[in-house]
């Protein structure tokens, strides 16, 4: 009991300091805490109910049941989490949070350079830790993202970041370890103001478009093979992907875009593929297995692309691709993404509601982008001697209904939930009446 | 009596066609043909009921003077003997822009202004412009109509929403304008589409045509009745144009219903140009009692060789190939009255097979003939001399060796006003056959075949086949042949007359020079009868398949309409959203489309029974803020268009209604865009899928308008500022403007004195008198505060401010004022204007006292607006019952409907959804969605639907590969594209 009330104390001096620290990032951990008596989902499929989890230095360091996980008592703060959930942080792949603050506002955009084979820019520079949309992330339990570039054939080189920093260097997590290409699409508009039908006809030009990719690929591995006595800085970027150390994410939707895709890449030599977006990936889920390549799935939150495609097309093709023993992480792209990927949960929860357990629906936002984006070594499941970028909520995350956060962490750091909008509604709640 | 040969006949009537009595001549004497011609022995199709077999038509001066069995022949008589050939009256054309150069594009855009003076204020009504302005004779493509049948062509000028007079038109190529041109004022045309010859902006959508079309009728009368001082020359020729024939292009079935709404209010029957998809929605096309104009523009079958491709296609893209073909028929059928055209056709020559095409699926020749004869000529008042042959008509008739509505008649001759134009030699002996023919000690078999049109011959010497060139006419065959020595490159050729069609006759010149003499003999055919009557009885016996039509004409469509039913729900969690809350375990019967009783073991002896249990019943999903299952959403082309409805565009047949339904959504309001301060007039439908537009919007509907505020309105992104207003301080000074004006226009009104009806004015009339409601567009709180200030100003109350995602800042001021607050859950960032947006803004709007709703304004968020209710529970502790409200009782109070839906209570409604789970948890799907105890979307049918689907696609594409592998052309796979409407969507290709 006296226990209790000293942890409340703690918490209620937590949010007071915490309360006014809006947009400061967390101090690094100096104490060590445990979280007691929640149902831990570790991420991994698993789920411990009534479990201790004990952190130090940033680190899990205890995780197991209550009953059979002995606490040692030793300076440190206990965490009341009876009847509550913990998850790891969320993570969102493909992700933009930080290029745009302001869609309809070009000055607030980064998104994407000029040009067509843009492997060389570099998103990381551009990702802005004082983003308000950012911030907005973390009540809802998202903490961790892809920073990825957009536009062109090739787009650039993405990083994976952690969204608690004072700049981009402290929230870089793996820098420069994504190249993201935009296959080419099987069909084309027509030139309207050439007098031809604006609608979608076969594109008669992918063979070329395909072949321009693959020429510009085999150009980069010549380049990377040899002395390089000049430096070219496109082909230099592309060098990762033939040495295993970058992955090459690649933007495709359709069935035979899909299966191209893959089939160039592993001509090329490239061995860490991952298809985004993927509508009519379930169409090939087997093929994607043997091949060993990852899926991105397009927002869960979409309509159907065709007009005969069945209403929950977007709903249920996680389950598909899952049960086909396919990687998947869900990502967010599309119209406001940033500020849509707060939901990135209730995506994973709308997978439940088409076909998928909650603990496969939690893995496509977990563990599984964490393997993907190379980061499972410390992030993306809750087991001892990885980060402790972790959450507790009241409830079930996945469901808005009861995703209501008291603690988030990265890496052991304590973080506000306060943002720029719990600030105003906070403010605003308390405005007296105003007389005409 | 003389016979001559018919090449000297035209060369004399072309002198007889000629010069005007009363035109002088300085190239010789005036010498007037006064012969007669007659044409004997044909059949006769006087008209398409009167046939008259071995007959004779009698012709002078270009008109006819007799027909029949027993026709009197004058002295001076040119004979044409005609047996075996039939006759037909032509073909008319009413709907072309023969002779007419397109249109150019003029101007940069965009402009709010008229370019003209002394016209009309809005540049696309242009009821002044005459046809005969622009009209240059084209005989190149006379000739292509002579091809096809037609004599005479109605013209228009094709651009404009008024588009001023056509006019009627001979396809006479041997005369002049003096003589071809019928009538120089027949038609009034008009359309949706804007003149491309100015920029003006203004519509910019059709609802802005239909709303402009409509001001125009109403300023033309108050202009008649001597109100207006000064010229308008637009309204003049308008009222003058009144009594032609009045021809609107509508080019769709949905737009054949909004064109005659529009002519139903002010008794103007149209005569419409339609889209070939009429039988989809047939029954309402017959309501409108107009005469259709029909184009036969079918599609090719699609390629679908290539499975990935061909997967994109949608089911209603390949219906429409395989049904539209029957719509003629299908008109007919239902007793609408249509005339043909070959407007809409990509090239003309498809006229004939497409036609041919409708026959084969069932269109009566009679019907057929009918509709490219008499009923155009009496739409065009022109029964008299026009579309039969009877006495007194112009000689317009073709000439035919058969049934013209067979593939294989051949058409010789199409007569214009008595001059023939010559299409195929009808003295052409046909001459195909095998014949055999010895030639210098060897032997030869000649194969000729399409000697009447495209002669060809094949030649083989043993088992050899020769390399063989081969010309026909005049009765003359020219045949050269390569030698059988392959090592030579040696040529015989053949000069041989046809005297009779079984034998040649004539000349074989060697390679070497010698001379022979030829002779060819016929060899008799054996086994073609037997094959013909084979072939004949395989097609009477062959209808061609047709999917079926579903309602709406698409995927997920009903082959029957579902019907209202007694259903009594068992054991369900029923969220009442009355002052009972939420029960368990509790019964809900809904009959006759109410809700008819609510409690625990209730039972009913007709109604079916739905074991609800473990599941929950809510009140149908409300959405105040939906932009979809509409063809137009913003009508941007001024700074108000109060005057527009989005009731004009219903789109019933939008596939996100059935995605809503498996939303649970039953009802929403279609707001206009707000692309302007004073946007448009609302819909409010129920999501009936399946019912037609109309039968969508609610009965006695309450009347609402939306307003808007903020960076849309004052065009923050558009690279022209050139509308007003441009800035937060302009957009209060053009409400206060309107609400000035129509306070004074009331006042006139009120006083007895005449005044000009204007539509906008009337609207924001309603609006100060309480009968319009107005749901505003709005983001920031000065802008709020700004809106209600005017109002308080006029007297009247705003009921809504959709968005108001800084309602929180002024929530207090929103409670004072009494208007409600319709919101997204968690939506920002997007523009600057939502920089403080927050998603605990239902939460304090709602805790200050505001009616709040959550709304969507989007197409995929609407589907699923229970989720986003949730958030309010999530993002400022709403308690679930009150956020369930949030998309049902509140947005039903904040549109006056909460009498008649929003809750579970009997007596209202039966809109309810059965849900698998918690109304507010991610994890429930709708499983049936009911509306007036109809169930409109029910997940277990929902799957036999797709299974339906998927074998009626790979049905039809067969169809499309044996087409292709006919040989028939097809059209590449094309991708079908919902457009998504949003706040900001401007109809395009406008």
């Amino acid at each position: 009991m006296k226990n209790l009330n000293k942890i409340n104390s703690l918490l209620f001096l937590l949010c007071v300091t915490l309360g006014f620290a809006q947009q400061t990032p967390a101090p690094k951990q100096t104490k060590d805490f445990a979280i007691v008596g929640a149902t831990a989902h570790i991420g991994n499929g698993t789920v411990i109910e009534n479990s201790i989890i004990v952190v130090s230095n940033g680190k899990i360091t205890t995780i197991g049941p209550q009953a059979t996980t002995p606490l040692t008592r030793q300076a440190m703060d206990i965490i009341d989490a009876k009847g509550k959930d913990v998850y790891p942080g969320f993570i969102v792949a493909n992700g933009t949070l930080g290029l745009v603050e302001v869609d309809a506002v070009k000055a607030s955009d980064d998104l994407s350079e000029m040009g067509t084979y843009n492997p060389h820019i570099r998103s990381i520079i551009a990702y802005n830790t004082e983003s308000k949309v950012t911030e907005s992330m973390r009540p809802n339990g998202v903490l961790l993202g892809q920073v990825v570039p957009r536009g062109g054939r090739i787009s650039g080189t993405s990083s994976v970041v952690q969204y608690d920093a004072w700049n981009w260097e402290d929230a870089a997590i793996k820098m420069d370890n994504g190249i993201h290409v935009n296959w080419p699409s099987s069909f084309s508009r027509g030139r309207w103001w050439l007098g031809e039908d604006p609608g979608l006809k076969p594109n008669k030009d992918y063979a070329k478009q395909v072949k321009e990719l693959s020429d510009y690929f085999s150009e980069s591995k010549s380049y990377n093979k040899g002395n390089k006595s000049e430096l070219h800085l496109p082909f230099e970027a592309l060098g990762g992907l033939f040495d295993g150390s970058k992955r090459l994410y690649i933007n495709a939707n359709d069935e035979k875009g899909i299966t191209d895709a893959v089939n160039f890449a592993k001509s090329h030599g490239v061995s860490k593929i991952t298809i985004v977006g993927g509508y009519q990936a379930g169409n090939v889920a087997s093929f994607l297995k043997q091949n060993d390549v990852s899926v991105f799935l397009r927002r869960i939150h979409s309509r159907p692309e065709l007009e005969d495609d069945d209403y929950d097309t977007s709903y249920k093709l996680a389950k598909k691709l899952v049960d086909a023993g396919v990687l998947v992480a869900l990502e967010p792209s599309g119209q406001m993404e940033r500020m849509n990927s707060r939901n990135l949960p209730f995506y994973a929860g709308t997978t439940v509601a088409h076909g998928l357990t909650k603990a496969q629906a939690l893995q496509l936002i977990t563990q599984n982008p964490a393997k993907i984006m190379g980061i499972d070594d410390m992030y993306g499941t809750l087991e001892v001697g990885k980060s402790a970028t972790l959450f507790i909520s009241e409830g079930d995350a996945l469901d808005m209904r009861t995703n209501q956060l008291t603690h988030a962490f990265i890496d052991g750091r304590n973080l506000s939930l306060e943002t720029h909008q719990t600030e105003l509604w906070k403010r605003f709640s308390e405005k007296p009446i105003q007389e005409d | 009596m003389i016979k001559v040969h018919l090449r000297l006949l035209i060369f004399m009537c072309s002198f007889s066609l000629f010069a005007q009595d009363y035109f002088p001549s300085n190239s010789g004497v005036i010498a007037n043909n006064s012969n007669y011609t007659a044409f004997t022995n044909a059949t006769i199709h006087v008209s398409p009921t009167e046939i008259i077999d071995n007959a004779t038509l009698l012709i002078k001066d270009g008109k006819v003077v007799s027909v029949g069995k027993s026709v009197n022949i004058p002295k001076n008589t040119t004979k044409i003997d005609l047996s075996g050939k039939t006759i037909y009256p032509s073909f008319i054309d009413m709907y072309t822009t023969f002779g007419v150069e397109k249109p150019k594009r003029g101007g940069n855009g965009p402009q709010y202004g008229a370019s003209r003076s002394g016209y009309y204020w809005n540049d696309h009504i242009m009821p002044e412009q005459d046809v005969m302005a622009s009209f240059k004779y084209d005989a190149k493509s006379a000739s292509e109509l002579h091809k096809l049948g037609f004599g005479v062509v109605n013209t228009h000028m094709p651009d404009g929403v008024v588009r001023g007079t056509g006019a009627l038109i001979a396809l006479n190529n041997n005369a002049d304008n003096a003589m071809r041109v019928v009538d120089g004022e027949t038609t009034q045309h008009l359309s949706f589409r804007k003149s491309v010859r100015s920029r003006q902006s203004y519509p910019s959508s059709i609802m802005g045509s239909m709303a402009l079309l409509r001001q125009m009728y109403n300023d033309a009368k108050w202009y008649e009745a001597g109100h207006i001082d000064t010229k308008d020359l637009s309204l003049e020729a308008l009222n003058k144009n009144k009594n032609l024939l009045q021809i609107f292009e509508a080019g769709s079935r949905a737009n054949v219903m909004r064109a005659d709404k529009v002519g139903d209010a002010f008794n103007i029957q149209y005569t419409i140009v339609g889209g070939g998809d009429e039988y989809e929605r047939i029954d309402e096309i017959k309501r409108t009692n107009a005469t259709i104009i029909l184009p036969i523009d079918f599609q090719l079958a699609y390629d679908v060789n290539d499975p990935f491709l061909a997967s994109t296609l949608s089911l209603s893209d390949m219906r429409s190939w395989n049904q539209e073909p029957h719509n003629p028929r299908l008109l007919a059928e239902n007793g609408i009255k249509f005339a043909l055209t070959t407007h809409g056709l990509k090239s003309n020559k498809t006229f004939s097979s497409n036609l041919m095409k409708a026959i084969e699926n069932g269109l009566s020749k009679q019907k057929a003939l009918e509709a490219l004869t008499t009923i155009p000529a009496s739409l065009l008042g022109k029964s008299d001399v026009l579309g039969t042959l009877k006495t007194g008509s112009y000689a317009n008739f073709l000439i035919t060796d058969g049934d013209i509505f067979e593939k294989k008649t051949k058409l010789f001759e199409n007569w214009v006003q008595g001059t023939p134009h010559v299409i195929a030699n009808m003295n052409t002996k046909d001459i195909d056959g095998d014949y055999n023919f010895k030639l210098a000690g060897n032997d030869y078999k000649l194969t000729i075949t399409g000697s009447t049109s495209k002669p060809k011959a094949k030649l083989e010497s043993g088992d050899q086949t020769l390399g063989t060139k081969m010309n026909y006419s005049d009765d003359w065959v020219n045949l050269t042949f390569k030698t059988a020595d392959s090592t030579k490159k040696a040529y015989v050729r053949i000069v041989a007359n046809a005297a009779n069609n079984n034998t040649l006759n004539g000349k074989a010149i060697l390679e070497n020079g010698n001379e022979l003499s030829f002779f060819a003999n016929k060899v008799a055919k054996k086994d073609t009868n037997k094959k013909d009557g084979k072939k004949k009885a395989n097609d009477a016996t062959e209808t061609p398949f047709m999917s079926p039509i579903t309602y709406p004409n698409l995927a997920y469509g009903f082959t029957e309409k579902p019907k209202s039913e007694t259903l009594l729900f068992k054991n369900a969690t029923v969220w009442t959203n009355e002052k009972e809350g939420v029960l368990e375990q509790t019964d809900v019967l809904i009959k006759d489309g109410k809700i008819s009783k609510i409690g625990k073991d209730l039972s009913s002896k007709n109604a079916k029974v739905i074991d609800a249990s473990g599941k929950h019943i809510t009140a149908g999903i409300i959405d105040e803020h939906s932009h979809i299952a509409a063809s137009s959403i913003n009508e941007g082309g001024q700074n108000s268009s109060a005057e527009v409805t989005i009731e004009d565009v219903v789109n019933d047949e939008d596939i996100n209604i059935y995605r809503n339904l498996a939303g649970g959504v039953t009802s929403i309001q279609i707001l206009h865009g707000s692309a302007n301060p004073i946007g448009g007039r609302s819909a409010i439908i129920k999501l009936k899928w399946g019912e037609a537009a109309d039968d969508l919007i609610y009965d006695n509907s309450p009347k609402f308008i939306k307003f808007a505020l903020g960076e849309n309105v004052k065009q923050s992104r558009s690279r022209t500022n050139s509308r007003f207003p441009q800035s937060r301080m302009g957009v209060e000074q053009v409400f206060v403007d309107y609400f000035t004006r129509a306070k004074a226009y009331d006042e006139l009104k009120k006083s007895g004195k005449p005044y000009r009806h204007d539509a906008e004015m009337e609207t924001l009339v309603e609006i100060l008198n309480g009968e319009r409601f107005i749901s505003c567009h709005s983001y920031v709180q000065s802008e709020i505060n700004m809106l209600m200030k005017v109002a308080g100003q006029f007297d009247f109350r705003i009921n809504t401010f959709t968005h108001i995602l800084e309602g929180y800042k002024v929530a207090d001021k929103m409670k004072a004022h009494g208007v409600g607050g319709s919101t997204f859950s968690d939506w920002w960032a997007y523009k600057y204007e939502v920089n403080d947006a927050i998603p605990y803004n239902a939460a304090i709007m709602h805790n200050a006292g505001v009616t709040v709703a959550i709304n969507s304004d989007d197409a995929e968020m609407s589907r699923r607006l229970n989720q986003e209710a949730a958030k309010s529970v999530k993002y400022g502790g709403i308690s679930e019952e009150e956020a369930l409200k949030f998309v049902t009782l509140n947005p039903a109070k904040l549109l006056h409907l909460d009498d008649r839906v929003g809750s579970i209570k009997v007596g209202k409604d039966a809109d309810l959804v059965l849900w698998s789970d918690h109304p507010l948890s991610i994890y429930a799907k709708a499983e049936k969605t009911i509306i007036e105890g109809v169930t409109y979307f029910d997940l277990a049918r929902d799957q036999q639907m797709r299974e339906a689907i998927k074998k009626e696609k790979s049905e039809l594409t067969n169809l499309m590969l044996q087409e292709k592998n006919k040989g028939l052309k097809t059209q590449p796979v094309k991708k079908k594209e919902e457009k998504l409407m949003h706040c900001d969507t401007m109809d395009s290709h406008h």
